[in-house]
C-alpha cells in the first residue's frame, strides 16, 4: 500500500465519512452483534484512522466480522457511520490483487443442499473484488 | 393495480415458494406483479463505497425500467428491497452517482430517482390496507402465536429504507393481527441473523440465530415469519422454532396456498 496519508485520503473517500466527527460515546461498539468476534472495535474504527494507523486496521480481522446489519449507523448520534468506515478499510485489503478474503477454491466445501443463491452473491461482493 | 416486480435471484431458485405465494396472494387481493424484462441480480448487499457505481447499475436498470412503465417497484426479498431502495435514494439526492450512473443508460431523459420502490408489506399495508386485507381472508389463522423476524435489511438504516420505525417495528406485527393470528414481540425481532457471514463463519451465524430463536421461543412463539431467504436459512440452522415465509401464511389465510404450490 501507498504512504499513510494516502491511505487515510482513500478510506475517507471510499467512504464517504468524516472520522472527526466521532465522540467516542461508544453506542456503535454496544449494538454491534460482532463486538466479541472483533480484535478492534467499532468505537475503535475512527481513531485508527485518524492516527493513520491504516496497515493495523487493515491486518484487523474486524474486517471478516463485520454483518453490514447496520446497528452502528443507525444508532451513531455523529452520523460517523462506523459500518462505511470498516467497509472502506475492507476496501483497501479486496481491491489489491490476490487479496480475496473468499478463494475460488474454498467455495465447494462451504456449500450445502440449502445455501441461498444470495448467500454466495452477497458474501462475492463483500469477500472479493 | 399493477406494480413492476423485482423477484431477485434466490426467488428464481431456494425461495420459488416465497415468490409463488406472494403471486398467488396478489392476484386474490386483486392485484399484478409484472417483471420488467431481463432484470439482473442486485447483488445481494448494497455496495457501501462512495466509488462504487458500475456494481449498483442492475439496480438502476430495474428502476428505469419501473419508471418508463410509470409503474411502482415492488421488492419481496429483504436484500433486494434494502439494495434498490438504497440505490435509488442515491440517485434522488446523490449528484455524483446521477451523473455517473445515467452516463451507462440511454434514457431520454436521466434518471433521477423518480419510481417508488416498495416492499410487499408496505403494498399490503399502503395499497392494499390491513383492513381490506382482513375481509378477505377466507381462513383465519386464529390461535397461532407468530413471532415476526424483521432482521437488519427491511429496517436499518432508518432514514433511507423509512420502512417502519427501526428500533420499534410493528408493520409485521400489523400483518400477523390481519392474518386473524396473535403476534408475539420478542426483543430479538430486529437483530442480525449473520446475514453473509454463515459462509464462512458458520458458528458465529448459528450462535446469533441461536439468540433469535431462543428469545422468540421465551416469549411464547410458535413460530417465526421472515420475508428474507438468507435469514430462513441462517435461522433454520439454529432449529429451535419453524420459520416460513410471511407469504406463506398469506397463502393460506387466504386460502390460495394449495393453488401457489402448483405454480
Amino acid at each position: 500500500m501507498n504512504n499513510v496519508k494516502n491511505q487515510v485520503d482513500r478510506i475517507r473517500q471510499i467512504s464517504g465519512v468524516n472520522p472527526y466527527k466521532c465522540m467516542k460515546c461508544g453506542k456503535c461498539s454496544a449494538s454491534c452483534p460482532s463486538f466479541n468476534e472483533m480484535d478492534i472495535k467499532p468505537h475503535q474504527f475512527a481513531s485508527y484512522i485518524m492516527n493513520g494507523e491504516i496497515e493495523a486496521l487493515a491486518a484487523s480481522k474486524s474486517l471478516w466480522k463485520c454483518l453490514s446489519c447496520f446497528a452502528c449507523l443507525e444508532r451513531c448520534p455523529r452520523d460517523v457511520e462506523p459500518a462505511k468506515l470498516i467497509d472502506a478499510a475492507r476496501q483497501l485489503v479486496v481491491r489489491q490483487k490476490g487479496q480475496d478474503y473468499l478463494k475460488a477454491d474454498e467455495i465447494p466445501a462451504l456449500l450445502d443442499p440449502e445455501l441461498p443463491q444470495q448467500l454466495l452473491v452477497s458474501a462475492f461482493r463483500r469477500y472479493r473484488r | 393495480m399493477k406494480f413492476s416486480y423485482y423477484p431477485g435471484c434466490t426467488l428464481r431458485t431456494k425461495a420459488r415458494d416465497l415468490d409463488a405465494y406472494a403471486k398467488a396472494s396478489a392476484k386474490a387481493l386483486g392485484f399484478t406483479l409484472e417483471e420488467p424484462e431481463d432484470w439482473q441480480c442486485c447483488g445481494g448487499v448494497y455496495p457501501l463505497g462512495t466509488d462504487e457505481i458500475a456494481t449498483k447499475l442492475s439496480s438502476v436498470r430495474a428502476l428505469c425500467d419501473a419508471k418508463e412503465k410509470g409503474q411502482d417497484l415492488v421488492t419481496l426479498c429483504s436484500a433486494c428491497h434494502h439494495v434498490i431502495k438504497r440505490v435509488n435514494h442515491d440517485m434522488k439526492h446523490n449528484a455524483d452517482m446521477r451523473q455517473k450512473a445515467n452516463a451507462y443508460m440511454q434514457n431520454e431523459e436521466p434518471y433521477a430517482g423518480e419510481t417508488e420502490v416498495l416492499h410487499f408489506l408496505e403494498v399490503l399495508k399502503d395499497r392494499v390496507g390491513f383492513d381490506v386485507l382482513k375481509e378477505k381472508v377466507t381462513n383465519p389463522l386464529t390461535g397461532k402465536k407468530i413471532g415476526a423476524y424483521y432482521g437488519c435489511l427491511l429496517l436499518r438504516p432508518g432514514k433511507v429504507l423509512a420502512f417502519d420505525d427501526p428500533e420499534n417495528p410493528s408493520i409485521i406485527e400489523d400483518f400477523i393481527r390481519a392474518i386473524g393470528a396473535e403476534p408475539v414481540i420478542y426483543p430479538y425481532r430486529n437483530e442480525c441473523c449473520g446475514g453473509y457471514i454463515s459462509l464462512k463463519e458458520k458458528e458465529q451465524a448459528k450462535s446469533m440465530c441461536d439468540m433469535v430463536l431462543e428469545s422468540a421461543a421465551g416469549f411464547g412463539a410458535e413460530m417465526l415469519i421472515t420475508a428474507c431467504p438468507l435469514c430462513m436459512y441462517n435461522l433454520n440452522k439454529s432449529g429451535k422454532l419453524p420459520v416460513h415465509y410471511f407469504t406463506e401464511l398469506l397463502a393460506e389465510a387466504l386460502g390460495v396456498k394449495e393453488e401457489a404450490e402448483t405454480l
